[in-house]
């Protein structure tokens, strides 16, 4: 029998800290929509579902979701993710990063992740900005940007997480937007649906520290009214490449970019497990080797 | 003859460690309790690597520098030693590289060239000259061979009959009738223990000298259906081993001082998260690179106190391969009892030193934690009276786990309330009680030598094979700490009653343990440091007391 739930079996007690017109709402429903409709359909019960997130403002997220969570620390959301996953690999494993968790502080797993073919999904909040420490650069902030610590603008280029983790060889790899809810939910079903590691960088306008509702507003466009050929990665890497998160002169795509399959980690990684007595046995077999 | 010791020594990539071992397992086989000590450099060929095998027909746990055998398979090996052969001590070289002297010369290079074997093979002519020269039976030498060598079986066995038709027999080393004990090195020895408390995952980056567990595991992980992983990092190793607690699977690290030094943020999510995880952290001479492949003591305090903020942890410090075997099976099942981090300090010395050991495995078994039994409800934080709340899983029918590295309410969420925040933080300080109480139905505390002597030596970890040696010839009480934290100052203080003189020894140049003593209000009369990065031998030991 299908489990039916509903949207507020999701909530939580806590208070919502997030500002007014924060975009980590909109990335709240959308994923909280995405479980549901997953749940409802028969794809995975609630109790299988984890959510894993580092620190920042994005982070409060799985205090607001009433599922299985890990809230670890700053920028370490791949490896825990990565070890429950090893641990279980039943389990749904949904990993949500600030761009500041995810391609600064822990840059080194992000890699990893995509190289190992992880089966988990990764979603960034990326609002371009450090927020919860009130605003300073990040990997992904453009090219002048103004913040705390660089008070005249930063000299640095941003870098492009899409290309990166195209050329780090994530099996699914998607930009959404916050404010396209409806958009964001579907990317987001499609990620966990997808078997190895799933990566979306989710556009999210930050409206205290870097308010990009009107930038991303006159510039996004959905891959998906495009006919784009998910299973090309030329063209793919060339559709990341059209937008460098710093030039203002370009229209920016949404959607998948690339999806492809190739065995996951824990597949490679499985261990057969055997019985105590057997242990045991073997245990004693190798002491004996050792006199 | 009682005793034997025997030192074979080569450049790196001579297979002088190998054959180090295989003396030991010989001389195990004669009935002798046995002790190989490895003296190796950071590097993979030239240098100046030796072991030393010393076999008594008493439990032994610690080399001599003193010498009956010399084996040199280079000149060095000579220079460095000759001053250490005893009088009557035989000198075993090979004479294609090494000037002629007193002693056994063998063209071991030349003949293993001449019949166009690897180098390494030579290694079997200085065996079976030692087995002639020892008055071993051949057989032994060829089951030894057969048994533990791979590869190039036959012509090893060819080489050691060369090696055993060149000399006279110089020594009678009776053969004992005690059955061959189990030879183990300290990392091998905490592998098995944890494996036998139900370790189902280790996850390592490799770093001397934790990384024979990594790989002695690996090795064996079918036999044990044990998950190994080298993660890419130091800090994703022990959150991935975080995230594995979480999901309900025991798991163990392996470090030494620099990882360790990486995991620290992470041992304090383990405290405020309360994750069982495991860590073995296996000291190298330090700060820093330090001497990568010696040893010394010099992380105690900084395994007790690293992290920040305030949590409990469970510190334990075998000294010698049994203990590590036992309190690392002991320590898997106490972090799961209490939800605690727990960290067992060992090094080099320990690691990767050989012991004789005998072992009941039945001793360790894997205990249940307390799990979550009921329907619905389930607080992963509920205040409970010892400070100990249920576990749950991911998966779990009925069930939401909410682990968290924020301070946090009874269900996990986030709580920045002052009197939530005492709450919890009483509720994690409740544990060390329990702990405690657990704690003094064990052995926290090991005594040996003279027990009754009014003159103590106390030490902790890998000097315990020195001092107890020296103890049972000078007729002094022993005390070994087993367990740093909660420190047993309970034991400590019961044993220290009516005695003298109390005499600290470290490896170390600061006196760490003697710094928790004093934090007891005990005060040490005399230490006794050493931090040339090398082991107590008994002897050095002595000439200090
Ligand atoms: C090791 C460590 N360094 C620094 C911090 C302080 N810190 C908290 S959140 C944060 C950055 C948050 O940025 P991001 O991940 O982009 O999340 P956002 O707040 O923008 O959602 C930093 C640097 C920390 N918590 N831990
Ligand atoms: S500071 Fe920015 S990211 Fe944080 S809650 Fe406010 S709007 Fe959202």
């Amino acid at each position: 029998m299908k489990e039916k739930i509903e949207l507020k079996d999701l909530n939580t007690y806590a208070q919502k800290t997030w500002c007014p017109g924060c975009g980590n709402f909109s990335i709240e429903i959308a994923t909280k929509l995405a479980i549901l409709e997953l749940i409802n359909e028969g794809f995975a019960k609630k109790e299988e579902f984890v959510l894993l997130s580092g620190i920042g403002c994005h982070a409060k997220i799985v205090d607001y979701i009433n599922l299985n969570s890990f809230y670890s620390i700053h920028g370490r959301v791949i490896p825990p993710a990565t070890g429950i996953k090893l641990a279980n690999p039943k389990l749904k494993i949904i990993g949500f990063e600030g761009d500041g968790d995810a391609y600064n502080e822990g840059i080194s797993h992000l890699i990893w992740a995509a190289k190992r073919n992880t089966d988990i999904t990764l979603i960034v909040h990326d609002n371009r900005v450090f927020a919860l420490t009130t605003g300073q650069y990040t990997a992904t902030s453009p090219k002048g940007f103004k913040g705390g610590s660089t008070p005249k603008g930063t000299f640095e280029e941003p870098f492009n997480p899409i290309e990166l983790m195209l050329a780090s060889g994530a099996t699914f790899v998607a930009r959404g937007y916050a404010a396209r809810q409806g958009h964001l939910k579907e990317l987001i079903k499609r990620a966990i649906c997808h078997r190895g590691f799933s990566f979306i960088d989710v556009l999210q306008p930050c409206v205290s520290f870097f308010n990009t509702y009107e930038f991303y507003n006159q510039r996004v466009y959905e891959l998906e009214e495009k006919n784009h050929d998910v299973r090309d990665f030329e063209r793919a890497l060339k559709l990341a490449r059209k937008w460098d998160y710093s030039s203002c002169d370009t229209k920016i795509p949404i959607g998948v970019f690339y999806q492809t399959q190739k065995p996951t980690f824990e597949e490679l990684y499985q261990q057969k497990s055997i019985s105590e007595k057997e242990k045991i046995q073997n245990l004693k077999k190798i002491l004996e080797k050792l006199r | 003859m009682r005793e034997i010791s025997i030192l074979i020594g080569g450049e790196a990539g001579d297979g002088t460690k190998l054959t180090g071992k295989l003396i030991g397992k010989i001389l195990n086989r004669m009935g002798y309790s046995v002790f190989i000590y490895d003296d190796y450099q950071s590097l993979i060929r030239g240098g100046h690597n030796f072991s030393i095998i010393r076999a008594k027909d008493k439990n032994v746990k610690i080399h001599q520098n003193d010498i009956d055998i010399l084996i040199a398979l280079n000149q060095e090996t000579i220079d460095f030693h000759k001053k250490h052969l005893k009088k009557g001590g035989i000198i075993i070289y090979d004479s294609s590289n090494i000037e002629s002297q007193k002693g056994i010369g063998i063209k071991m290079l030349e003949k293993v060239q001449k019949l166009g074997f690897p180098k390494v093979l030579r290694n079997a002519i200085a065996l079976g000259a030692l087995c002639k020269i020892l008055g071993i039976d051949f057989k032994i030498l060829e089951k030894v061979i057969k048994e533990n060598l791979e590869t190039y079986q036959k012509e090893n066995i060819k080489l050691a009959k060369f090696g055993f038709e060149e000399p006279e027999k110089k020594f009678e080393l009776n053969k004992l009738s005690a059955k061959p004990k189990i030879l183990l090195t300290g990392n091998e020895a905490i592998a098995l223990g944890a494996t036998k408390a139900g370790l189902e995952m280790y996850i390592a980056y490799p770093m001397t000298p934790a990384t024979s567990i990594l790989h002695f595991l690996a090795k064996y992980k079918d036999e044990f259906g044990i998950q190994v992983v080298q993660p890419e990092n130091e800090i994703a190793g022990i959150l991935m081993v975080e995230g594995v607690v979480y999901a309900g699977k025991r798991a163990m690290i392996g470090t030494s001082g620099g990882g360790f030094a990486l995991m620290t943020e992470a041992l304090s999510l383990a405290g405020m998260a309360e994750l069982p995880i495991l860590i073995v952290l296996s000291q190298r001479a330090a700060p820093s690179t330090g001497v990568p492949t010696y040893t010394m003591q010099g992380d105690l305090l900084f395994a007790i106190n690293a992290g920040h903020g305030e949590f409990q942890r469970i510190v334990v410090a075998p000294g010698e391969a049994e203990q590590a075997f036992y309190l690392a099976g002991e320590l898997l099942n106490l972090v799961w009892k209490f939800q605690v981090p727990g960290i067992l300090v060992s090094d080099k010395h320990l690691s990767e030193s050989t012991f004789s050991v005998s072992l009941n495995v039945e001793k360790i078994n894997k205990t249940s934690p307390k799990l979550f039994k009921g329907k619905k409800g389930y607080k992963r934080y509920l205040l409970t009276k010892d400070g100990i709340s249920p576990l749950a899983f991911p998966g779990q029918k009925n069930v939401i786990t909410k682990a968290t590295s924020y301070e946090h309410d009874e269900y996990g969420l986030t709580t920045e309330k002052p009197d939530e925040i005492v709450r919890m933080i009483d509720k994690r300080k409740r544990k060390k009680d329990a702990i405690i109480k657990e704690m003094k139905k064990r052995e926290t505390v090991k005594i040996g030598g003279k027990k009754n002597s009014e003159k103590v030596l106390i030490t902790w970890g890998s000097n315990i094979g020195a001092v107890e040696e020296v103890a049972n010839n000078l007729g002094y009480k022993v005390i070994q700490p087993l367990y740093l934290e909660p420190f047993p100052i309970w034991a400590i203080e019961k044993e220290l009653k009516g005695t003298k003189t109390i005499i600290d020894i470290e490896t170390n140049s600061e006196g760490q343990l003697a710094t928790i003593l004093k934090c007891h209000g005990i005060n040490v009369d005399k230490t006794i440091l050493k931090y040339d990065a090398r082991p107590f031998t008994p002897k050095e030991l002595e000439k200090e007391l």
